[in-house]
């Protein structure tokens, strides 16, 4: 029996785009502390299912939990799922931190006004606070002497590490990671995942798509496997690698071994 | 160098009007661009077909066709109104129906120029505002305004340089910027040449300094941007 509480839940989640249904009902449970590693080949969906999961696209049918709350869909003119209030999902958003594969950070700023930016204008923190926060966090993530450069003129994983601290300065509930470390030169993908270890070592909850089948091993505490919209695999590292109960993800992983 | 006999004074209250004109002319468009352009991006059809609308009447209309409609048209059109409503008679004023014609002009341009800056702003940069939880409103104004601004402020240079040099067709309808009084001096010293280079050399003086501001207001703007 879990007796920790509930991050996210989520039911029978479908998406469509146009004709195609990317998502085929997805129902996943993340508990306080989970970290999830969702893997799965290109275009599996799981990117998509990270984006639902904070409306950046919108679910076709399917509930979504954040810590026991409903994101309430109603149907547009159209017959198409909307957000019922946008209100309820900005404020649910707030407490989902997302790092994407591209960064995204707001290029116009530099490093320290990126990691304060939501924090004093969403938050509506005062400033004075969330700049010791952030100086904090980004010598957390070694970013420290960086902080008055503009995004264009650090590394990939520097960029990707004040990502990072751009979402753990909402102080979110749950960090969402999208392919984090697929954009970066081989050689900046370990000071990323070495950030990411740090943060499950402290217990946060993670669901992070990724490619790292080393870090899904040794870091997450569950991996779910998704192909074509559907997840395959379900379980604790040390079980599905060794055991899997899916012939796609033997073959899945199989392929990651020999490369 | 040149002599003016005495009308230099005349000629620099005309380049006053003439830079009030253009200031004033440049803020409506800047105003009614960013409405069209986001008109032309909304969901809304009926706000898309009213941009199109206007800038395809705009951009297909001669300045100075629009400028005398407003002028004269507009003119008899609120009379019109005026009197159904028993009002006293209106005077539009020259200065009104010239800066509302070239602002409405140049709002047109305006709402192309800013609408490509916005179509150029990374998807990736709003999506990441939005999974932060900003509203779209909020969007726009923390992220997208200043991330276009980058985008359109070459096509912003260029229309804010077409802009005051269109302000030389507020003579026309009677206006006295600066174009009008070289037009009057010149007639009464019979020089014309004399006073139109002056001027031309005035126009250059305020285009030249125009530029200046904007290169600065780029450099501005384009920090945070890999120099290639």
């Amino acid at each position: 029996m879990d007796y920790r509480k509930t991050a996210l839940l989520v039911d029978n989640l479908h998406k469509y785009f146009g004709q195609e249904e990317v998502l085929k009902g997805i129902s996943l449970e993340a508990c306080e502390g989970d970290v999830i590693a969702m893997v799965g080949a290109s275009g599996s969906g799981k990117s998509t299912f990270l984006r639902c999961v904070n409306l950046l696209e919108t679910p076709t049918s399917g509930s979504i939990y954040v810590r026991g709350e409903l994101i309430r869909m109603k149907q547009n003119r159209n017959g198409d799922s909307v957000p019922e209030d946008l209100k309820q999902v900005e404020r649910i958003r707030t407490r989902l931190g997302m790092v994407f594969q591209q960064f995204n950070l707001w290029s116009h700023m530099t490093v320290l006004e990126n990691v304060i930016e939501a924090p004093v204008h969403v938050l509506k923190i005062a400033k004075k606070e969330a700049v010791e926060r952030a100086e904090e966090l980004l010598y957390k993530v070694g970013i420290y002497d960086r902080m008055h450069y503009h995004p264009a003129h650090l590394s990939g994983g520097q960029q990707q590490r004040v990502a990072i601290a751009r979402a753990l300065a909402m102080e979110p509930d749950m960090l969402l990671f999208d392919e984090p470390t697929s954009a970066l030169d081989p050689e900046l993908v370990g000071e990323v995942l070495q950030v990411m270890r740090d943060l499950a070592e402290e217990g946060r909850t993670m669901i992070v798509v990724t490619h790292e089948m080393g870090f899904a091993q040794e870091v997450s505490s569950r991996v779910v496997f998704l192909h074509e919209g559907s997840i395959e695999e379900d379980g604790p590292p040390w079980k599905v690698f060794k055991n899997p109960s899916s012939e796609r993800f033997r073959q899945f992983v199989s392929k990651y071994v020999e490369n | 160098m040149f002599d003016l006999h005495g009308y230099f004074p005349m000629i620099l209250d005309g380049m006053l009007l003439t830079v009030e004109v253009a200031l004033l002319s440049l803020l409506i468009a800047v105003i009614l661009g960013l409405l069209g352009a986001l008109a032309k991006l909304s969901n809304s059809k009926i706000a898309r077909t009213l941009a199109t609308v206007y800038t395809t009447i705009i951009r297909g209309i001669p300045d100075l066709v629009l400028m005398t409609l407003v002028f004269f048209g507009g003119q008899i059109l609120l009379n019109n109104i005026g009197d159904s409503l028993g009002w006293e008679y209106i005077d539009i004023s020259p200065f009104i129906a010239g800066t509302l014609t070239i602002g409405f002009i140049f709002g047109a341009y305006m709402t192309e120029t800013f609408r490509g800056g916005i179509l150029a702003v990374s998807r990736g940069e709003i999506e990441a505002a939005l999974a932060f939880g900003m509203s779209k409103r909020k969007v726009f104004i923390r992220i997208t305004l200043p991330l276009m601004v980058r985008h359109a402020l070459p096509g912003f240079g260029n229309n804010w340089m077409v802009l005051a040099k269109t302000t030389a067709l507020v003579s026309v309808i009677g206006l006295h910027d600066m174009v009008y009084n070289a037009g009057v001096a010149g007639g009464s010293t019979r020089q014309p040449f004399t006073f139109y280079l002056v001027v031309a050399m005035l126009f250059l003086c305020i285009t030249g300094l125009s530029d200046l501001g904007l290169r600065w207001a780029n450099r501005r703007y384009s920090i945070g941007v890999r120099k290639v």
